[in-house]
């Protein structure tokens, strides 16, 4: 084998094995133009987890504040006692619903705190997904003055 | 400096970690004085590693306000290194690190 060769060898070798590396994080669901700019709540999640039935559970834990009067930053936390892969906000009334995806790796608490943008009075879906199935917890949050400007 | 901001304490084996990241989260329906929409420009990934371990990993779409505030909790350890990174809707990114107390 001529140098050429060698190198060829081995740059091939060192590509695959930055593939290897770069895999784990591929894993992990990253953000997507399909998901997140759908305009309603079960399109989003048929194309974030491929499925939209969804099960509506106590043990999905769902905060979030009776009245916002600021609808640029309205304080969430979802919490689930549940084994999660992952977990979603959609935020009904939105021009696009579905406002983070949050993957919990084993190990991880099902626990995700966020401060999120509503344009006006709307229900706010907690989707914890677990086991393959989605469970869900929804609040209704009105709003004083809405905070995706327009 | 980073534009990332990172507080994380362990309590009983789980890592209480809050972010705070700098950044506009345009939602491109904004408009300008002139009634120009200013395009949207938003932060879509952030990846969390301890000790070079993905422990949480989220995807933000512009609905998450202006300068984003993230907590969640891990399984960790006093003195892990935890690094948060994120990418936003232009290819930019910003990373910080921080020693668990």
């Amino acid at each position: 084998m001529d140098r050429r060769g060698v190198l060829k060898v081995a740059g091939a070798v060192t590509a695959a094995a930055t593939a290897l590396v770069a895999l784990p994080r591929v894993a992990f669901a990253a953000y997507s133009e399909k998901a997140f700019k759908q305009k309603a709540g079960a399109d989003a999640l048929q194309n974030a987890y491929g499925a939209n039935a969804t099960t509506p559970s106590d043990q999905v834990k769902l905060k979030a504040p009776d009245i916002a009067e600021n609808g640029a930053v309205v304080p969430l936390e979802v919490q689930t006692d549940m084994e999660a892969e992952s977990i979603a906000i959609l935020i009904t009334e939105n021009p696009s619903p579905l406002a983070i995806t949050a993957e919990i790796p084993a190990g991880t608490k099902g626990l995700v705190k966020t401060r999120c943008r509503m344009g006006k009075t709307t229900n706010v879906t907690a989707v914890v997904k677990s086991g393959g199935k989605l469970y869900t917890a929804s609040k209704e949050v009105k709003v004083t003055i809405g905070g995706c400007g327009g | 400096m980073s534009s990332i901001r990172i507080k994380a304490k362990e309590r009983k084996g789980m890592v209480d970690v809050k972010s705070l990241m700098k950044h506009p989260m345009e939602t491109g329906l904004r408009k300008d004085k002139s009634g120009k929409k200013i395009p949207e420009h938003w932060i879509q990934d952030v990846t969390a590693e301890a000790n070079g371990k993905v422990v949480f990993a989220a995807a933000f779409n512009t609905s998450i306000s202006k300068d984003p505030y993230l907590a969640f909790a891990y399984a960790g350890a006093k003195g892990d290194t935890l690094k948060i990174s994120w990418k936003d809707s232009n290819g930019a990114t910003d990373s910080a690190e921080t020693k668990v107390k």
